[in-house]
């Protein structure tokens, strides 16, 4: 008993990140229906940026910040330099340009910080929870790491539904041409829904990298739990990016648990191809309407 | 037929040239070139995959990991000569390659080189979740030795040399005529217009899963000849690194390009070390130098397909189109010509027929002022493409 | 066409830029008049680098130490050490290198079980020296298979059995549970303590692959079964590892583990940002009181000679990198080659070095002797004891030695270790 309240409850702190990265690939998707494979190498390489400022400053929010306006700016810069001349051609162009970036990512901070592994200091401490004898099998750092994904989200939602800025951005990612007719700069929405991804990919890296080591790598697996994750609750919906994180989180730590870390991954491959087979536009997405 | 034997005497000239470069080049040369026939034959399949059907795949690797294995498995436990079981690796793989089609048969786009990816990360913990039978991270032995017939003075990476290039050759020869037989041209009619095609009769689900059985068996085949050469099969040797290396020869090569897959292959092989050790001699320690080759690969895909899809078959070309050896660039040219008349009827808007059916969203969304503006016509030229060679 | 043709030009190619490796038998490779030219295989990079990318250096560092000197019969000892990433099938890339390529004399101290695994065949059917590989794996001790593969370091059963009776001797009666890497080095290592540690104390067996460091369910598992002393063969990386998800799970047993992963300078380095921080009660806290065994004098005994002597060469050829237990390893591996080398005598061949170490080593460096036979191909064949206290390893009893085998004792020895000779050079 003691074991599943452990795993349910660090499934969930898991299954945060996995959420937080896929409302990333979500935001990107919906905005320029381009898949970033490389949302992973950038929250590893602004959780970089964060262990820099933090040595050097020896104050952890200034590095939180650092990260967080790190892939404001990644985030916008990848949209415009390497994203937007590869909009409207052929995808393939765009995926082969998003994992050129994906490796050209981790290539860049082996090379300018050296691929040992490093550990990553926490917000809060790491030592286990519990209520009276019971331990809980999380951390201080995550009920932080909950927080602060729900918090974000929230945010943006709230951003999105309320603000001017916010229906400027989805009428650009819903019917371009007319949003440019009406006086909407759409180029810039764009590079604004990649800056904001940038953050929240940023935001992951930050709150995972405590649990384990930081090194060019690191982001690889959590990517592509992330993409599972959004593919789970369907690339549309925003909601359904947290909904199957936390679904994810929890069932693949139950498999692990259970079953033994080995069968994660083949785990979550299955679960891929079920829904892709099955329900593809994901869990919480309406069913397209036919298509002749 | 005149393509076939126009093919197979190429193929033979090549293989005599091959023989007699094997007999003299040496050991560690020999070692190279088999791990260079290796990756050609699984970026040869790749290549088509993308090229020609036009599906994305960031996952050979495993295909080639299934062909490794089976082939390591065979010759362990039942001990069969190489002769037989390479076509059972390459059964084997074609098999695995034809249930994830099934599988994965209505994905396009993004989706598709998501799952992909997925498998390439996970398959290799098939080999720690069966531990007993696939050792593991430690991999299995493959032991290959020089047949009694072949001679007493040729030394096993001679051997293993001529194995490699000869699977290479056959490869080569079967896939070039495949590229110009009428399925190579339904795969290109699939690629450009999927609505088109399949209201011209063709059974574009069977032709998507063939593609894929046809570059696993590809990466099935080059799976074995690596396992060959690195005498042991592992999943460090058939890791996410192996298919984004291969995506990388494809894409640099060319794609859709035979000879394409040979100019990626040899980057592949020769270029990371050069790169890691002119680091090394520029002071770096290993920990930053290991990582030159890596960013080396992103910035070559990112800049390949910003500046130049074709390639360096495409750079080729267009050099022999420039120094006037007309004839041979239009020969050459063929399935590149996907690359260069995409780019040119490309419009801002991702109104292509990929686009359409690759993202199952509300149909709110579709409406897209610029998805009704024409594609202008192919060129008659275009097509020419069928009568030249590679 | 094209394709094909291609195919044939770069192999053309590679015939005009190539030289010819057929050697002529007749002088040893790898000997030259003024050279000796080793290779190896190291994890520079990846999982395993953490501590273990300081040992080829360190070697290197006693080396360059023995050629300001003389050298060995006036050769200077080429190190070329390349980096596999603790990945076996890069191993068997970069071996093969140093063998068709750099025409290397002999491999020397190939580091890791399941890498050096993957070339120790192609290495004896080449007839390769292949000398004190950086493994306690017992597959090196099999002088009919392999008859040019040597051992070094204290083998895993071996470690295993002397920890086993420790444990069983001091923790009677508690629960005991294994945590270990899962190959060879972590099963000879379980194999070891099975011999010694009573069956009904085991409660529970977990093991980790180093390609996956999600390790939170065998801690929960190993937490569920209750165990009080947790027993680790890990490499430092993972030690760190379990430190810290022992943390998140508030689980804390008493860790004993492998001298392979146990370096304190190391875990200290790789949790470095958790000593930080203090209030949890971090920094050396999180190595204190970890229990350990050692086989080379402990680097807390500075008045040793051997300390003394590797601090000079660390101080003038390695200043930059730490004075642990990674760079004592590293010279002191480079010092037993050395001493094998001269016995090799002063015309060098491959066989004969393999005959030097088969007529045996006289004890050096390390606290018990070899074992080294014409039908024994292990090293060191005991250690002590230690704590860590305070970063520093603290010998606790005397050195114990024994044999591989299930029944063999472990029994005390007591002959001193012979001191380090003044000129930090091994006498021929």
């Amino acid at each position: 008993m003691q074991e599943f309240v452990e795993f349910t409850l660090s499934g969930l702190a898991t299954g945060m990140i996995y959420a937080a990265i896929a409302m990333s690939l979500v935001l990107v998707w919906r905005g320029t229906r381009v898949l970033n494979y490389a949302q992973g190498a950038m929250a590893m390489f602004t959780a970089y940026i964060a262990f820099t400022v933090i040595n050097h400053t020896g104050s952890y929010w200034l590095g939180f910040v650092a990260a967080l306006m790190a892939g404001l700016i990644l985030g916008a810069a990848v949209e415009r330099t390497v994203i937007r001349p590869v909009t409207g051609k052929p995808p393939l162009n765009a995926v082969i340009v998003s994992i050129g970036l994906l490796i050209g990512l981790e290539g860049l901070a082996g090379v300018l910080y050296g691929s040992g592994y490093r550990s990553f200091p926490p917000a809060y401490p790491i030592t286990g929870l519990s209520i009276g004898s019971v331990a809980l099998g999380i951390t201080e750092n995550d009920l932080f790491t909950a927080g602060a994904v729900l918090a974000a989200a929230g945010l943006l939602a709230a951003a999105f539904r309320y603000s001017s800025v916010g229906l400027r951005l989805r009428a650009a990612a819903f019917s371009p041409g007319v949003a440019r007719l009406l006086g909407v700069r759409v180029g810039r929405m764009l590079t604004l829904g990649w800056a904001l991804a940038g953050l929240l990919g940023a935001l992951a890296g930050l709150l995972v990298s405590p649990g384990t080591f930081l090194y060019p790598n690191s982001m690889d697996t959590i990517f592509v739990l992330g993409f599972t994750a959004a593919v789970i609750g369907g690339l549309e919906s925003p909601v359904g990016a947290v909904a199957g994180g936390l679904i994810l989180g929890v069932v693949l730590n139950y498999v692990g648990g259970y079953l033994g870390s080995e069968s994660v991954d083949l785990f979550g491959l299955a679960a891929l191809l079920l829904v892709l087979m099955f329900r593809p536009t994901g869990l919480f997405s309406a069913a397209p309407a036919r298509r002749v | 037929m005149p393509t076939l034997a126009r093919h197979l005497g190429i193929a033979i000239v090549a293989a005599v040239v091959l023989l007699l470069a094997t007999n003299s080049i040496g050991d560690y040369r020999n070692y190279q070139l088999t791990e260079l026939a290796a990756f050609v034959v699984a970026v040869a399949g790749l290549t088509v995959l993308i090229g020609l059907s036009g599906q994305i795949s960031i996952g050979n690797g495993a295909f080639m990991a299934v062909g490794g294995y089976i082939a390591a498995l065979i010759l362990a436990d039942l001990n069969w000569p190489l002769i037989a079981i390479l076509p059972a690796a390459v059964v084997g793989a074609a098999l695995a390659g034809a249930i994830f089609g099934v599988a994965a048969a209505r994905l396009r786009g993004p989706y598709l080189a998501g799952t992909t990816l997925m498998l390439a990360v996970a398959l290799p913990s098939v080999a720690t979740r069966f531990q007993s039978v696939l050792g593991g991270d430690q991999g299995l032995g493959f032991f290959v030795t020089v047949p009694g017939s072949v001679g007493s003075n040729v030394t096993l990476i001679h051997w293993q040399a001529w194995v490699s290039c000869a699977a290479a050759l056959v490869t080569l020869v079967l896939l070039a005529n495949l590229v110009r037989s009428r399925v190579g041209r339904s795969w290109r009619a699939v690629r450009d217009d999927e609505v088109a095609a399949a209201l011209a009769g063709l059974n574009v689900a069977r032709l998507q899963i063939l593609a894929f059985v046809v570059s696993a068996a590809c990466a099935g085949l080059g799976g074995m000849l690596l396992a060959m050469w690195n005498e042991s099969v592992s999943p460090g040797l058939f890791s996410l690194t192996l298919s984004i290396q291969l995506l990388t020869a494809a894409v640099l090569g060319g794609l859709g390009s035979l000879a394409g897959a040979i100019w990626g292959s040899a980057v592949l092989v020769l270029v990371p070390t050069y790169l890691e050790n002119l680091a090394t001699s520029h002071g770096m320690t290993a920990t930053t130098s290991s990582s030159v080759p890596i960013l080396a690969y992103g910035v070559v895909l990112i800049a390949v397909m910003l500046a130049f899809p074709s390639g360096i078959q495409g750079a080729l070309v267009l050099l022999a189109r420039v120094t006037g050896l007309q004839q041979l660039a239009r020969r050459a040219a063929g399935p590149l010509a996907w690359q260069s008349r995409r780019s040119v009827q490309s419009r801002p808007a991702a109104e292509s027929s990929w686009s359409e059916s690759e993202s199952p969203r509300p149909e709110s969304e579709l409406s897209r002022p610029e998805s009704e503006s024409p594609r202008p016509q192919s060129q008659p030229a275009a097509e020419s493409h069928e009568k030249g060679t590679l | 066409m094209a394709a094909v043709a291609g195919l044939a030009a770069v192999s053309m190619t590679a015939a005009g830029c190539s030289s010819s490796s057929s050697s002529t038998a007749t002088s040893t490779p790898g000997i030259t008049a003024t050279t000796i030219t080793i290779g190896s295989h190291q994890p520079l990079t990846g999982i395993a680098a953490p501590g273990y990318d300081e040992i080829a250096p360190a070697a290197n560092a006693y080396f360059q130490f023995v050629n300001a000197h003389g050298g060995i019969y006036g050769r200077k000892i080429k190190y070329i050490y390349l980096n596999d990433q603790y990945n076996p099938s890069i191993t068997t890339t970069v071996v093969h290198q140093l063998v068709l390529r750099n025409n290397v004399y002999a491999i020397f101290n190939g580091l890791g079980t399941p890498t050096h695994l993957a070339v120790a065949p192609f290495l004896n059917s080449e007839h390769i020296p292949d000398v004190f590989v950086a493994s306690g794996c017992e597959c090196w001790n099999a002088p009919s298979t392999l008859p040019d593969t040597t051992g070094w370091q204290l083998d895993y059963v071996r470690e295993g059995k002397i920890l086993g009776s420790y444990i069983e001797q001091h923790f009677k009666g508690e629960k005991i549970g294994f945590f270990y890497q899962d190959d060879e080095f972590g099963q000879d290592g379980v194999k070891g303590l099975s011999d010694e540690i009573p069956k009904s104390q085991i409660v529970s067996e977990q093991n980790y692959n180093p390609t996956n460091i999600k390790i939170a369910p065998q801690v929960a598992a190993l937490k569920a079964a209750k165990a009080q002393v947790v027993v680790s063969f890990t490499v430092p990386a993972f030690t760190a590892l379990l430190k810290l998800t022992m943390l998140g799970l508030k689980y804390s047993p008493q860790l004993v583990v492998s001298d392979v992963g146990s370096d304190p300078i190391t875990l200290a380095g790789l949790l470095a940002s958790f000593a930080k921080n203090t209030s949890a009660g971090f920094g050396n806290a999180l190595t204190q009181g970890i229990i350990t065994d050692g086989y080379l004098p402990s680097l807390g005994s500075t008045s040793d000679s051997w300390i003394q002597m590797f601090k000079r060469i660390h101080d003038q050829f390695i200043p930059k990198l730490p004075l642990d237990g990674n760079v004592l390893y590293g010279m002191s591996v480079g010092y037993t080659f050395v001493q094998a080398m001269f016995k090799a005598g002063k015309n060098p061949t491959r066989q004969s070095l393999i005959n030097a170490i088969n007529s045996g080593l006289s004890q050096g460096v390390s606290v018990a002797p070899y074992a080294y036979s014409a039908t024994d191909h292990n090293g060191i064949t005991g250690a002590y004891i230690g704590v860590i206290q305070n970063g520093v390893l603290v010998p606790s009893g005397g050195v114990l030695v024994t044999d591989d085998s299930a029944t063999g004792p472990v029994t005390a020895y007591t002959v001193a270790q012979p001191p380090a000779p003044t000129s930090g050079i091994p006498s021929p």
